[in-house]
């Protein structure tokens, strides 16, 4: 078995993934795609998510989009059928969220231009319900009913 | 009954049911979308269908085949969402899968048959002996394979051909196909046929399909071929990463020059890519690991029809399947001989004539008149 | 079933094989019975040596002498361009050699696609200037038969289908590539027995041109 680890996996053509990565057409296409989402972002509220596990990507191509992305100051992580890691890229407003399944392995992966990854905002089912079990919580512990409203 | 019957829960229930979160929901509406190769925008339609899905009753029936196309589907690395989707289906009867065996394996599949009827999918791996050809080349429970498919697909919503076999006849069917093997297609006419095929399929694509009837209670748009335009819409030339070194002329002359090193096109070493349609170059296998081409081989076409007959896998596009050199010669031959022989004939009746000429002087010509 | 692949396959194997088997029998009895007939005897002592002539006026008949030009400029030009284009797009283009090889064992280096794709865009431009001038010109019009117009027709359908199936402009490629290899399929059919045997006979009929000046002692 260590014959094979001897042999080096070199991945794209020997260029080292840096942020001054020579950028090929997918990657910049792909760089364009969310320039014009960060614009309606910011003109009309819109967001916008890429799927990029749909990407013709050379190797490395993803490692190298992924470094030239860089990463901001938000790191979250979600553990909902398995982790879901989100990380603000070094442009604010484009998040790389990470979908995994409990053996860490990808689900899925997408950019996504917003202000919240819709995935980090509470659902809105849940957040109907959030009363109610809190009333529940609070009336089992023994106290008065809060008024309704 | 109190309890309703599993199959008539909706899929948004059992998931909850097992613990899924709406978050966890969510993510797996995602992940679906991916695999469906659905824009990530279409989400929240995919959470509302999903919220409203009915677990469909499955019959997975297996011919003529190597179980490579199950092996594709199960060996993906667990737990995934190709998981998830098979555990909200209702897998009725699966030769390979399924714990029963003998009469109970059987009578699962007539069961399945009755309670779902008209609602219920058949998938289908491996090619069949044709209704002409001996039924005793492949059977199950000394049913033939066709009248089993026939007869389970009577009351089915749909067929899904998986695997280039059951899509197209595949290596059953290659030359001389020995066994007289078809296609689903070829013998089931009256039901809507959808073909994943590949060899084996891409194991998100098999789930993606069966996700889409899941999800929108219908069969995805289908190509000429009735294979579903989302994962075979576009050839593997037209996706590839090394399509800019095509363009450039810069190619791979053999698998350990240069060219191959620095991952050029591998059209020269005779990649099918420019005539096949798969979504091998953006879905990958082993999950998203690599394809087939990025690992540095061709593509053999494997998801086309009668690709084991189309010419030798290391041989360019363009190269004919049988003709040769010497068939060219050989021709090439029989008609100097052909020519040579037509003027050397028309050579000897001028020689001929010529020594039967009688010439005729003016002197005789005016006795004569 | 039968669609687009089952097509190509036909045209890359059982067409194929008719194909060149036709052309390879029909321009070969041509050719052989060319040979055989021969010429007519020339009593006549020769001046001078057949050889050197023959095959120079091989070559220097290539260019049109300044009176041709002068008289038909247009003939002489477009039938230069869209020759050597087609010629190029024929012999240096990646697929094609393959393809030679596969037949004789012989290979020599391709140009970059982009280069065939302009060279076989301007190829088929000329072409239709070629048509538009025969279809107009009244004394070509008058001398234009209809096995001119086939042969135009075919050569057409062999660039165009090579152009479209390289710049995947028809869904799908299996279809665009079985009409390409088709085209040239009955254009190799009709070779041998229409004004296309050019191709081979251009080169015998130079030759017994310059010999037969040559043998006078007059230069051809």
């Amino acid at each position: 078995m260590s014959s094979l680890d001897e042999i080096p996996v070199v991945s794209g053509a020997g260029a080292p993934a840096s942020r001054e990565l020579p950028l090929n057409g997918a990657l910049e296409s792909v760089l364009h795609e969310v320039r014009h989402a960060l614009a309606r972002l910011v003109g009309t509220g819109e967001t916008t998510k890429i799927d990029l596990k749909s990407m013709p990507f050379g190797p490395g191509d993803l490692d190298r989009l992924i470094a030239f992305l860089g990463k901001g100051e938000v790191q979250a992580s979600i553990e909902a059928l398995g982790p879901t890691r989100v990380q603000e890229t070094a442009t604010a407003g484009v998040w790389l969220v990470d979908y995994l399944n409990s053996e860490a392995q990808r689900l899925a992966l997408h950019l996504e231009i917003a202000h919240v990854p819709e995935i980090l905002r509470p659902q809105p089912q849940d957040l109907d319900d959030a009363i109610a079990v809190l009333d529940a919580r609070l009336n089992r512990v023994g106290g008065d009913p809060p008024p309704t409203s | 009954m109190a309890a309703r019957n599993a199959t008539e829960k909706t899929l948004g229930e059992s998931l909850r049911e097992r613990g899924v979160s709406r978050r966890g929901f969510l993510k797996f509406c995602a992940a679906t979308a991916s695999m469906m190769a659905l824009p990530p925008s279409m989400t929240s339609t995919i959470a509302a269908a999903l919220e409203q899905a009915r677990r469909p009753s499955v019959i997975w029936l297996s011919f003529q085949e190597c179980t490579g196309c199950t092996e594709s589907l199960t060996r993906s690395h667990a737990p995934t969402v190709e998981d998830l989707i098979l555990d909200v289906i209702s897998l009725d009867y699966h030769h390979t899968l399924q714990a029963a065996a003998g009469e109970a394996a059987e009578l699962a599949r007539v069961q399945a048959m009755k309670a779902h009827a008209g609602d219920y999918l058949v998938v289908v791996d491996g090619s069949l002996p044709g209704p002409d050809s001996n039924p005793g080349y492949s059977t199950v429970a000394g049913h033939s394979n066709y009248d089993m498919l026939m007869e389970t697909v009577e009351h089915a919503a749909a067929v899904v051909a998986v695997g280039s076999c059951a899509a197209f006849g595949g290596l059953p069917h290659a030359s001389p196909n020995p066994t007289g093997a078809v296609s689903v297609l070829d013998v089931v006419k009256h039901k809507p046929v959808v073909n994943v095929s590949g060899c084996p399929p891409i194991p998100m694509v098999i789930t993606g399909v069966l996700a889409h009837y899941l999800i929108f209670g219908r069969l995805p748009e289908l190509d000429a071929y009735h294979r579903p335009l989302a994962f075979f819409g576009q050839s593997i030339h037209d996706r590839c990463y090394r399509r800019p070194f095509y363009d450039k002329g810069l190619f791979a002359k053999s698998f350990d020059d240069e060219g191959a090193r620095l991952g050029w096109c591998l059209y020269q070493l005779g990649c099918k890519g420019p005539s096949t349609y798969n979504a091998c170059a953006t879905m990958r296998w082993n999950d998203g690991t690599s394809w087939p081409v990025e690992a540095g081989h061709p593509c053999l076409g494997c998801a086309e029809p009668s690709f084991w007959d189309a010419g030798g896998f290391y041989q360019a596009l363009s190269v004919p399947t049988s003709a040769s050199g010497m068939t060219v010669l050989g021709a090439g031959a029989a008609g100097a001989l052909v020519g040579g022989a037509v003027a050397a004939l028309a050579k000897r009746r001028t020689k001929a004539e010529e020594a039967r000429r009688q010439p005729v002087t003016v002197d005789e010509l005016e006795q004569k008149l | 079933m039968s669609g687009s692949m089952e097509f190509l396959l036909w045209t890359k194997g059982p067409m194929f094989n008719v194909a060149i088997a036709i052309f390879a029998i029909g321009l070969l009895v041509r050719i052989a019975e060319i040979f055989v007939l021969g010429r007519e005897r020339n009593y006549a002592e020769p001046r001078a040596s057949e050889w050197l002539p023959g095959l120079r006026t091989v070559f220097t008949r290539t260019v049109a002498d300044p009176g041709t030009f002068k008289r038909a400029p247009f003939n002489v030009v477009v039938g230069w361009v869209w020759h050597i284009g087609f010629l190029i797009a024929l012999l240096l283009f990646v697929p094609h050699i393959k393809l030679i090889e596969s037949l004789t064992g012989l290979s020599w280096p391709a140009l970059p696609n982009p280069i065939i794709s302009m060279v076989t865009a301007v190829t088929l431009v000329a072409l239709i200037a070629t048509l538009i001038h025969r279809m107009t010109h009244p004394v070509k019009r008058r001398i234009s038969t209809i096995e001119d117009y086939l042969v135009w027709t075919v050569v057409f359908a062999v660039v165009l289908t090579g152009f479209l199936a390289f710049n995947r402009m028809i869904n799908p490629y299996p279809l665009v590539l079985g009409m390409h290899i088709l085209s040239a399929e009955i254009m190799l059919i009709l070779l041998p027995f229409t004004k296309l045997t050019h191709i081979f006979t251009l080169f015998i009929a130079r030759w017994y041109n310059g010999a037969a000046f040559g043998r006078k002692g007059v230069q051809s």
